[in-house]
């Protein structure tokens, strides 16, 4: 972009942000008047734009953390757009559902319709950063369940949003972290009353279609004591030249007895086989079992982005509270992740059980990076960690970086690791009995995440399989 | 059984191969027509298991001459996969595991794959669990090695029986059975030749690769080859088998 072009594009901020108020997308760049523009643009209350500017302010303070094991040009924070609305229509029903991103799931094999309708999933599609269909919310609303965008929630049930937002994740926790907090534009928002077992689960459908818009997600489930929930997270996008940030902020909360299980598959655009291109996924995940007996568990199956930086966590506050994490993360061409878990044991008899599936192809490199802390408090903490990887070929990389810390001499951590590679014996093996070298490696590759794909609600793990598959596809042969 | 008027099979002229480099098949001729049973002995490094998995498509052995025609095909014109679907077998000497990989889900997917490409009936789970248990039945097998990983801690005997086993699924029209005597002990060795002996039909035939002859006294050849520094140097009956048995391989080669 010429110069001229950019002090044109720049140019709104001299104005200030008020006679941009109508427009639907905000200038390039991040100063407060940003972060104004954005609240305003979401008619939102005092506090959540102070909540924003504390977070922006802490934001300048920090720097981009170096230590995950990925490679990639310095991010202009200045270069991105943090804000854009689609339409400002709110949409009933599905049938208002714009067709071309209907077509665009049918594409991905995510028919929406369909599998709404036919799995009782609620689906809460995120497109360009402001929810266009919400469903089954009345159902929901029966039993007293609130799922609905995170905007929403703001504007119908402040006191909740306020209680929680940022407890988990805190303003200044990380510099993504940070910057989401300040800048995000939309995100989900759940809330399971006491007791409830929500009768289906809940779904969420990412999508990332402006180009150039940063997209900022902010998700917060709160499940009250003795309730339950199973929310799953599917992400994908198409086919952009322009590399993309994504830093999103999920924060649980499990009250006593209650249970989060928290499913994701993301397959966003990689960027292609020479690397070009893709998204930059900087996610902060985390949960607090706050309550005794709580639980939540996260399964992931990451296969795209063209750096992933993510370490879904818990924090394991209440006595006899348990966290889980299970992953497959897949890189393949010139993917990067460094993805893992923290499990922080803090109350006693916490326990924790880390699943990680670590597969590589292409000249991808893939890194485990996991945090087993067991505090001074901690009595009787138990944690198992099996860390497995795979290589694809021999051009690609597989690390594990394990990090345990124990405080407390009554407890008791495992951890186990293994690497593999997928061989030209095994390949022959199965094209000797007619089977190709694609549908070997996938069924391969399955066997090798089966304990994880086994956490995963049914279709999912259906998707899973084939997603797998897909992204190898070419890998070997 | 001999027919002269049999179908042809297989057709290898002045096959030539290597492996890592090294010439190891040297101008081999072999005709198999259906009905009929083979035996391929010859010493160690003789050329015998490079030949088998020649014939399959192991991607690590370079076929550098000589023609291969299998049922009126060009076979080096077929992926190995597409090799297995029209009906040619590899039973191997060292089947490889495969950790994570249910044996009855691997079978099915083999049974299904070669059932489809021949146009016959795919079967689901259910069906296909009955149907693997009757052939498991027949060649003595614990049906708890559906369950367990491809291969994945299997001893040596029990890999063989897997190995027929997939033969009994597959019902190739040539099965080429490396080693498959090798690590079986004389009961396991009876039963596994035993379900061999069920599969041989007047429409397909069998090409045994074997150092030793105790295999031949319970799957009776037609013909006996010797292998010797990459080619077959003499062919007889099955009287052959017995006597390098008897005399071992030495005086072959002398007399080659």
């Amino acid at each position: 972009m010429s110069s001229v072009l950019e002090n044109l594009v720049n140019q709104p901020y001299k104005h200030g942000f008020v006679t941009d108020i109508e427009s639907d997308t905000a200038a390039k760049g991040l100063n407060e008047d940003t972060i104004r523009f954005i609240s305003a643009k979401k008619k939102e209350p005092e506090w959540l734009l102070e909540f924003r500017l504390k977070a922006y302010r802490h934001w300048l303070t920090m720097t981009e953390p170096k230590w995950p094991n990925v490679k990639y040009p310095k991010i202009d924070f200045q270069d991105i757009i943090y804000y854009s609305a689609p339409k400002p229509k709110k949409l009933a029903s599905m049938d208002e559902v714009d067709p071309e991103l209907l077509k665009t799931f049918e594409k991905l094999g995510v028919p929406m319709n369909e599998r709404a309708k036919l799995a009782g999933v609620a689906v809460d599609v995120i497109f360009d950063s402001v929810s266009v269909a919400t469903t089954y919310k009345q159902k929901l609303a029966e039993v007293g369940i609130v799922f609905c965008s995170i905007s929403e929630a703001v504007r119908e049930h402040p006191e909740l949003v306020r209680k929680y937002l940022g407890t988990v994740v805190p303003t200044g926790d990380n510099y993504y972290a940070a910057l989401n907090s300040a800048v995000f534009t939309d995100g989900s928002f759940c809330y399971i009353p006491k007791g409830v077992k929500c009768p289906m689960e809940l779904s969420t459908y990412f999508r990332i279609n402006t180009e150039s818009s940063g997209q900022f997600e902010r998700t917060l489930i709160v499940a009250e004591e003795g309730s339950h929930v199973s929310y799953l997270e599917g992400c994908t996008a198409p086919k952009f030249d322009t590399n993309q940030l994504h830093a999103a902020v999920v924060e649980l909360v499990a009250l006593d007895d209650a249970e989060i299980k928290y499913s994701t598959v993301q397959n966003w655009y990689a960027g292609d086989e020479n690397g070009v291109g893709g998204i930059y996924n900087f996610v902060t995940k985390r949960g607090l079992c706050k309550g005794r007996n709580s639980k939540i568990s996260w399964t992931q199956v990451e296969t795209g982005s063209a750096i992933t930086w993510k370490y879904p966590s818990c924090v394991l506050l209440g006595d006899n509270s348990i966290g889980e994490f299970y992953s497959v993360a897949l890189t393949n061409h010139h993917q990067q992740a460094d993805t893992g878990t923290k499990m922080v044991h803090v109350g006693k008899n916490t326990r924790s059980r880390i699943i990680s599936k670590g597969i590589s192809a292409g000249v991808s490199n893939n890194s485990y990076r996991g945090l087993v802390k067991i505090g001074p408090r901690a009595e009787g903490a138990r944690n198992f960690s099996q860390c497995d990887s795979m290589l694809v070929g021999s051009k690609c990389g597989a690390n594990t970086f394990p990090y345990i810390q124990v405080q407390n001499n009554s407890a008791k951590v495992e951890h186990e690791a293994t690497t593999s590679k997928i061989g030209e014996e095994q390949l022959f093996y199965f094209s000797s009995r007619g089977i190709g070298a694609e549908e070997a490696v996938s069924m391969i590759i399955n066997g090798f995440c089966r304990d994880v794909f086994q956490q995963l609600p049914m279709e999912f793990a259906v998707e899973a399989t084939k997603l797998l598959g897909l992204k190898l596809e070419g890998s070997v042969g | 059984m001999i027919r002269r008027d049999a179908k042809l099979l297989l057709e290898v002229k002045g096959l030539r191969a290597k492996v890592g480099g090294a010439d190891i098949v040297k101008g081999l001729d072999l005709t198999v027509r259906a009905g009929e049973v083979h035996a391929i002995m010859g010493p160690n490094g003789s050329g015998k298991s490079t030949f088998a998995k020649a014939l399959a498509g192991h991607p690590a052995y370079e076929v550098t001459a000589g023609t291969v025609i299998y049922e009126g095909r060009n076979l080096f014109e077929m992926a190995p996969e597409e090799r297995a679907r029209t009906g040619l077998f590899l039973g191997f000497q060292y089947p490889v595991e495969i950790p994570g990989v249910s044996n009855s889900a691997f079978l099915r997917l083999a049974y299904n794959t070669v059932q489809a490409a021949r146009g016959k009936d795919e079967l689901d789970p259910l069906e296909f669990d009955d149907h693997v248990r009757g052939k498991m039945k027949l060649l003595e097998m614990d049906p708890a090695f559906l369950d367990r990983s491809v291969n994945e801690g299997f001893s040596g005997g029990e890999k063989k029986r897997n190995e027929i086993l997939q033969m009994a699924l597959l019902e190739p029209r040539l099965a080429i059975l490396d080693e498959t005597d090798s690590g079986l002990d004389i009961d396991a060795l009876r039963v596994v030749a035993n379900g061999v002996n069920r599969l041989i039909t007047p429409d397909n035939a069998v090409v045994l690769v074997t150092h030793y002859q105790r295999m031949l006294n319970y799957i009776v050849p037609d013909y006996v080859h010797v292998m010797e520094s990459g080619r077959i140097v003499k062919t007889g009956g099955k009287a052959l088998a017995e006597e390098l048995e008897a005399r071992g391989y030495n005086w072959v080669k002398e007399a080659a």
